[in-house]
């Protein structure tokens, strides 16, 4: 095996990413006494207007990512932030309106949660099952839409899978009954064309860390036309119009704001040299017998591939994998204990959850990543193979379902 | 999910070399073999213990054991490590060793306690299906 690769392989991207080097340069020339270090609110001099300067520029980066004006993006400290504000704040502002929400159950725990709170509070939330494949379908949208639905909220692309919903059809929707629409696109950005300009969506959230740049900041993009007002969950100094009081981080806001204009200008070669390595990871993975991918192939992003390898489990796939950064759906990795919600929500049997495991590709993927990781696969899941007594069982001809389980 | 050194070892041997730590299978209807099999698949962890029994004076040694083990890291340490226990045991001190005896071997985190007892279980079982055939 190749001695030049650099062990262990970070293939858990979708996680976070590294910080670009043109990003973490960036940063770092606003942050001393000789960079650009005032509060760009600061309106009596020269520090604080060049730092305003420098987040107005930003500002205009991410706008130009995804197509809107700069006016409409307001800083938040990550999507977290962002989907509690989009989704709490317009509950609040327009609780006269209406009371209840949609969402679905494959939601980052942001949505979840904050809509979770909301139901403490006297709001009603549906929870949409996704289809097999992993996205949300209008039928099932209309299905759940009520006199009093107010917010519709619904990740662009999903973490664990990488499946894409269809904006554009669930915002006509949305808009022509006169609800608001809010999506999660920590996932998206620098991976698939966003222009809100042409898509009916009225809240967006995003995350820098997610594409290339630091951790702890992200926007939420509040729309002016249609107007779309929220109520702000932090007070404060009247930052950001009112909807999001603290200190602007300039070091933090200008790391997005390189990430975005990186992505803008990048995006088409970075996405098309990704979906090439999956594609060569996928060829090669899918040789492997009884693997199954969770999540619709043909509508999902290059960069998110999630595959159970069935009769072996999660946790002691990824120990055997220890060459490799990636997560799984396994209890036995999670918190919870529980194997992932959202590979339950397909429909898929709990040991096909925790046999999962999630790649995710990036910038700084190479061919041989993928080729050595390839090979390692190969080998521990043959191992784990061999030492399954549910493997066993599979070569020997019986339905792992007719069997009488000694649970404990 | 942190673990100790011994269970990352244990479980490192154990798939590198599985014949040299006894994985593999007895065929279940000789009579000199009893059989264990403990867990669920949709708990995430299936245990198979197959003990290789001879009568030695009034009593019954294991003379050889082979495991199979679907589950996290810790569960196929946990049963690796009881196989190891096992060997040369005659039933009544098989009998004897409880889950705290592998938790205390493989310094396994409180999270995993249940793996321990999943690997108790196994022997139990499969002493007494080997009872029942004798």
């Amino acid at each position: 095996m190749s001695t030049s690769i650099n062990l262990p392989i970070y293939l858990d991207y979708a996680s976070t990413t590294p910080v670009d080097p043109r990003v973490a340069q960036k940063i770092c020339d606003h942050l001393t006494l000789d960079g650009n270090f005032g509060n760009p609110a600061s309106r009596s001099h020269k520090f604080g207007w060049k730092a305003e300067e420098a987040v107005e520029e930003a500002r205009s980066h991410v706008a130009n990512l995804v197509g809107c004006d700069p006016r409409e993006i307001v800083w938040t400290s990550g999507a977290t932030e962002a989907n509690n504000l989009a989704i709490k704040g317009i509950a609040n502002f327009y609780q006269s309106k209406g009371k209840h929400i949609i969402t679905s159950k494959i939601e980052h725990k942001a949505v979840l949660d904050a809509c979770r709170q909301l139901e403490r509070e006297g709001f009603e939330v549906t929870y949409l099952e996704p289809s097999e494949g992993g996205v949300i379908t209008i039928e099932s949208i209309k299905a759940a839409i009520r006199e009093d639905t107010v917010l519709i909220s619904f990740m662009h692309i999903n973490n664990e899978l990488g499946t894409i919903n269809d904006l554009k059809s669930i915002g006509e929707l949305a808009r022509a009954q006169g609800i608001f629409f809010h999506v999660d696109a920590a996932q998206s950005t620098g991976k698939i064309e966003i222009n809100l300009a042409d898509l009916p969506v009225d809240l967006m959230s995003f995350s820098a860390h997610k594409t290339y740049g630091p951790k702890g900041i992200g926007a939420l993009y509040v729309s002016r036309k249609p107007r779309v007002r929220i109520e702000a969950q932090m007070h404060g100094g009247g930052h950001e119009r009112g909807m999001r009081s603290g200190t602007l981080p300039t070091h933090q806001i200008v790391g997005m704001g390189e990430a975005f204009r990186i992505a803008k200008e990048e995006m088409v070669q970075d996405t098309k040299r990704i979906q090439a390595l999956h594609d060569r990871f996928y060829e090669s993975v899918s040789e492997i017998e009884e693997i199954y991918v969770n999540g619709d192939l043909s509508k999902k992003v290059g960069n998110i591939l999630n595959i159970s390898f069935a009769y072996v489990e999660g946790e002691s796939l990824i120990m055997a994998l220890k060459d490799i950064a990636v997560s799984s759906g396994s209890a036995c990795t999670s918190a919870s204990l529980e194997p992932s919600y959202v590979l339950r929500a397909l429909g898929r049997k709990d040991e096909l959850a925790s046999s999962s495991i999630r790649f995710s590709f990036g910038r700084f993927t190479t061919e041989e990543d993928v080729d050595y990781t390839l090979t390692l696969i190969n080998h521990a899941v043959e191992r784990l193979r061999e030492l399954s007594p549910l493997w066993e069982m599979y070569l020997d001809g019986i339905d792992l379902d007719t069997v009488d389980w000694q649970t404990h | 999910m942190a673990y100790s050194k011994k269970v990352v070892d244990k479980f490192e041997n154990t798939i590198n070399e599985p014949a040299k730590y006894n994985v593999g299978r007895f065929d279940p209807k000789e009579l000199n073999i009893g059989t264990g099999m403990v867990g669920a698949p949709a708990c995430g962890d299936v245990m198979k213990l197959q003990i290789k029994c001879e009568r030695q004076g009034n009593t019954h040694v294991i003379k050889d054991v082979k495991f199979k083990t679907y589950g996290c890291g810790s569960a196929i340490a946990s049963s690796s490590e009881l196989v190891e226990m096992l060997l040369g045991k005659t039933l009544e001190e098989a009998k004897e060793i409880k889950n705290i005896d592998i938790v205390e071997a493989l310094e396994l985190p409180p999270i995993k306690i249940h793996c321990s007892v999943l690997a108790e279980d196994s022997i139990k079982q499969a002493i007494e299906d080997y009872e029942q055939k004798q």
